[in-house]
């Protein structure tokens, strides 16, 4: 991968509680027990993250192991207790209060669980609010803000209150309105937690759309593994804290390094995240009946593989890399191997 | 279980012990002075007496006479803060009662009149349409069309302007500070002691000093004012940032949102609901206080109530009375309805359109200008068409005088000697030394030895300046009082939560009954009961009867309904529900009701030296009728402490039984 790194973050902890600096100043790094003595609360411990440029990078696990925690640090809307980042080559702990200001105005978003929008402005105020902040005036951000609210999906809808928008719409709102500013990197704190299981979908389906034409680097948090697959890039398992494992979901799933992820991607559905390229097999067969991509789940090919005679083509830049077999498909659908 | 109920005993021992001893000491405290030819026993030697009061007068005379900061002298800061209150205050006055003019004396000019009263009445009407709805624009309109009617207008204008000038201070400055307090740790802590103490000490208290510092007149009432009404705007506010969303907060931040766009841009505006229930309080507050400033030149409503009072004329005393509740009524509700109105979609279209009522006000306020140099009818409600119902309460209160008297005295003379000479008697015979111990006692059972330390101090404090006499007869009114507005407010409370139709109608009138100034309370008393504690203390349970009623119906009504379930499912009776699960289960509640009772009785007690107590409200009185600002304080500290001890044993009550309930 020749992707260059947007946001490095390099031995992040976060503690919270009083006797936080004393235990790090010790130099060792302390483990949950010298954490749970020193009654300290160890919300992110020793995280190492890059994420790359165009990259959906997901961070997930349980409630409370830390995610929104990690992500504040990496946007310094909480001080981490130690550790060092890095974004687009400039040390952002070391960021002074203007500059700050000057890098979220410009470089980045955020979408937030609840929404958080403005109660007393319109949709179109509230997506034009961060162009206010900067100061740009009213007659241009408003036009802005249209184009964005045009591009979510919620023409029509400018002049209306947040309380009077259903949870869905008022997402779009907030994601409207941390687009508005065109972030490199865009971070997202369970955009869809708040929402129920048939809008959450609908959101994901959109948010795919969105990133098909913006391309942007994405940090998104989630609790729900299922829209960790259906989006992720990369994924980082966090437990307690500590960050896991960061891998591809398909990785996740085959190569788990701890048992606490083998447990915890035990259930998935295999086939919504193992690809053709992991279960080809040398091209060996004379005759195909027809080919899928090397990155084609095998959900989204079993049905017509299985029913065919003879193996699949796997194409991967135009060429022939490999063959897949019903054999190879039924295999992962029941779960062998 | 033997431990629990060894431990129950005990409890009971001590405080069945602690009475027996009061009582005891109380009733043969002069006996034992006598025995032992001991007059500091029963009273506070003399010789030993804190000379407090003399220390805060020596003070105040030096700030006004010669506390000089170099550029300017003490004087000179009081006569700009004056200077400020007073321009913005005579303006009003030209604007609605008295018209504008230019030169002075004989050659003064009239270059407009004042607002003419049809104008008045149409921007109360506009204001009630805008915050609600018809309804509200028709309940706004009839209460200023009353004042017109009934021939209250001058004074209600009076009343008004200073309304109008006091709130804008009060809320902007509660605003300013509220926001420091939340951005600084060090604010809030400086801040928090002076809110307690200020919400504590009786209004009268600081109407002294004031009065020296600004001098007779309306600009010291106005100081007064907004030195009364401005600590819960602060402490609303800073409850109000601190609720706005964890959330919202990161996201101005993450926008770059700089202190000050956070603060006007994110904080504020996010806050503004919970915000105007602030602004509602201090309207209500202003109002009180401007009528109770009548005492020291505030003119208006108030005066109207006081010098009926003073010379007993019935009739003008209810009809100013009833002025301020119908004035009371329409600033409530208009102000209640700002602060529950949400962000309107803005209107399209014409000027007219876009704006219906201001160009309705403006062209009303045109119109009634132009007609009112023909026709005075529209520029001042015309004499002959008031109707005075002065002759009707007149008649009405001596019709029952006469039919009544005798039942009235007779319930008068029942209640005072069973219950108000005995408990007085009880309280007034406490030697000095033992009510400080006794206190002490007490608060160190219930709240643990700090506050029992604090307690006695303030005890101490109180004896050692004199007062130890007065405070026990404080003591004995406020308690009194209090346990008869509990005793009549906890079952109305009760009633209101079980029945939601008679809740409506109780809850409502309660409403209603806290939005009255205190002062018109003492109306109907004295007309009834004439002057004395009897009178007092009726005045303090109607004053003090609404946070009684409010917290048990709260109490009762957030009783888990699982645990009501529960109940149903064991068999209980709807009798044994209110008493074995619900009752119990609202204690901490009803506690905390008992002590807003508590607070206002103190608050009221202070009112009623008006009408002719001898406890410490009097000493208070009489330091503002001599303008002696130490007796004042001193005083108007005495009823703080009090107020403090109080506050303090009965939340710690409260929070043991939650902890017992697992609340
Ligand atoms: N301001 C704080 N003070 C003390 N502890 C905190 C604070 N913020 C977070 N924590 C603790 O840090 C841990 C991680 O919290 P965090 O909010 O990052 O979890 P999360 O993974 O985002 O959970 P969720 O899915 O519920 O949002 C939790 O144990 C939490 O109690
Ligand atoms: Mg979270």
């Amino acid at each position: 991968m020749d992707k260059s790194v947007i946001l490095d973050c390099r031995h992040v902890w976060k503690l919270y509680g009083t006797g936080a600096d004393a235990l790090l100043a010790q130099g060792r790094v302390p483990d949950a027990a010298a954490l749970a003595q020193a009654n300290v609360i160890g919300a992110v411990r020793d995280a190492n993250v890059q994420i790359l440029q165009g990259e959906i990078f997901v961070i997930m696990g349980l409630s409370g192991s830390g995610k929104s925690t990690l992500v504040r640090c990496l946007s310094r809307l909480v001080e981490p207790t130690s550790g060092e980042i890095e974004f687009d080559g400039r040390d952002l702990l070391r960021a002074s209060d203007a500059e700050l200001i000057e890098i979220r105005r410009k470089k980045m978003g955020m979408v937030f669980q609840q929404f958080a929008l403005m109660p007393h402005l319109t949709v179109l105020e509230n997506v034009a609010f961060p162009l206010e902040i900067q100061g740009v005036e009213r007659a241009a951000r408003l036009a802005r803000a249209k184009t964005v609210i045009d591009l979510v999906g919620l023409e029509g809808r400018e002049g209306c209150y947040p309380r009077e928008l259903s949870g869905g719409q008022q997402q779009r709102v907030g994601i409207a309105r941390s687009l508005i500013v065109e972030p490199d990197l865009w971070f997202l704190d369970e955009p869809f937690s708040a929402l129920d299981p048939l809008i959450r979908r609908e959101m994901q389906d959109e948010f795919l759309r969105l990133q098909n034409m913006l391309k942007k680097t994405i940090v998104f948090i989630t609790h729900d593994f299922d829209e960790a697959i259906r989006l992720a890039d990369r994924i980082a398992v966090m437990k307690d804290g500590v960050i896991e494992q960061i891998a591809t979901p398909e990785d996740l799933v085959q190569n788990p390094a701890t048992d606490y992820v083998a447990d915890f991607t035990k259930h998935v559905a295999r086939a919504k995240v193992i690809r053709a390229k992991s279960r080809m097999e040398p091209a060996t067969s004379d005759s195909f009946a027809g080919e899928v991509a090397h990155n084609a789940t095998i959900e989204s090919i079993a049905d017509q593989v299985e029913r065919a005679d003879a193996p699949f083509k796997v194409m991967q830049d135009g060429k022939v890399i490999g063959q897949i077999t019903a054999r190879a498909v039924i295999d992962v659908l029941v779960g062998r191997g | 279980m033997q431990a629990l109920s060894r431990h129950i005993t005990r409890a009971r021992l001590f405080w069945v012990g602690l009475f027996a001893v009061t009582w005891a000491l109380s009733q043969y405290s002069f006996q034992i002075y006598k025995a032992l030819d001991a007059r500091w026993i029963i009273r506070f030697p003399s010789q030993y007496q804190l000379n407090t009061d003399t220390v805060i007068s020596g003070f105040l005379d030096w700030l006004v006479n010669a506390a000089n900061f170099g550029l300017f002298t003490f004087r000179d800061l009081t006569r700009a803060i004056a200077w400020v209150i007073e321009q913005p205050y005579q303006f009003l006055r030209n604007l609605l009662i008295e018209g504008f003019q230019s030169g002075i004396g004989d050659t003064a000019v009239q270059v407009a009149p004042s607002l003419s009263w049809i104008a008045v009445i149409a921007i109360a009407v506009a204001i009630g349409h805008y915050a609600r709805d018809w309804a509200l624009a028709a309940l706004v309109g009839a209460c200023f069309l009353y004042l017109a009617v009934f021939g209250q207008w001058d004074s209600a204008m009076i009343t008004l302007a200073s309304v109008l000038v006091a709130v804008p201070i009060g809320a902007v400055g509660g605003l300013g500070l509220g926001i420091l307090a939340y951005r600084s740790a060090w604010v809030d802590r400086m801040l928090r002691p002076v809110l307690d103490l200020m919400q504590t000490v009786p209004v009268f208290a600081y109407l002294v000093p004031i009065l020296i510092l600004f001098g007779f007149g309306p600009v010291a009432a106005l100081v007064a004012t907004v030195i009364y009404a401005m600590p819960p705007m602060i402490r609303v506010t800073i409850v109000a940032l601190r609720g706005v969303p964890e959330e919202l907060l990161e996201a101005g931040r993450m926008m770059g949102a700089t202190q000050r766009q956070m603060t006007w841009k994110v904080l504020v505006p996010a806050a503004t609901p919970t915000l105007m229930v602030g602004v509602n309080q201090v309207i209500m507050l202003t109002l009180n206080m401007v009528i109770i400033a009548s005492m020291i030149g505030a003119g208006g409503l108030g005066f109207d109530v006081l010098a009926s009072l003073r010379k007993l004329d019935i009739g003008g005393g209810i009809e100013a009375g009833l002025a301020i509740v119908v004035m009371a009524i329409a600033l409530d509700r208009a102000s209640q309805a700002f602060s529950e109105r949400r962000m309107q979609h803005p209107r399209t279209g014409t000027l007219m359109q876009r704006h219906p009522w201001t160009t309705t006000v403006v062209v009303i306020v045109l119109g009634t200008f132009l007609l009112g140099q023909v026709l005075p009818a529209v520029q001042s409600y015309p004499d002959d068409w008031k109707i005075s119902t002065g002759r009707f309460w007149s008649d009405g209160m001596e019709w029952i005088n006469v039919n009544f008297f005798d039942t009235l005295e007779a319930i008068k003379t029942v209640l005072l000697t069973t219950l108000l000479l005995p408990v007085k008697k009880f309280f007034s015979g406490i030697p000095w030394a033992w009510g400080i111990i006794a206190t002490g006692l007490i608060a160190w059972r219930v709240a643990g030895w700090k506050l029992g330390v604090a307690a006695a101090l303030m005890m101490g404090f109180i004896a050692a300046s004199g007062l130890w006499g007065k405070a026990m007869v404080t003591l004995y009114l406020c308690g009194v009082s209090v346990f008869i507005a509990v005793l009549i407010g906890t079952p109305l409370g009760i009633w209101a939560a079980q029945k939601p139709g008679a809740g409506r109608v109780i809850l409502g009138l309660m409403d209603t009954l806290q939005t009255l100034p205190s002062f018109v309370y003492l109306i109907p008393v004295v007309m009834l009961f004439r002057v004395g504690d009897f009178s007092a203390m009726i005045a303090v349970v109607l004053y003090a009867l609404a946070p009684a009623v409010r917290y048990a119906a709260h109490g009762i009504r957030e009783v888990p309904p699982q645990l009501l379930e529960a109940g149903k499912m064991a068999g209980c009776t709807p009798r044994q529900l209110l008493w074995r699960v619900k009752l119990p289960l609202a204690t901490p509640q009803l506690l905390l009701g008992v002590n807003q009772t508590i607070m206002l009785a103190l608050s009221m007690l202070v009112i009623t030296a008006l009408v002719g107590t001898r406890d410490l409200g009097q000493e208070v009185y009489i330091a503002l009728t001599k303008a002696n600002a130490g007796q004042g304080i001193v005083a108007g500290l005495s009823v703080a402490f009090i107020a403090i001890i109080a506050d303090r044993i009965v939340h710690a009550l409260s929070d043991t039984q939650k902890k017992r309930l697992g609340l």
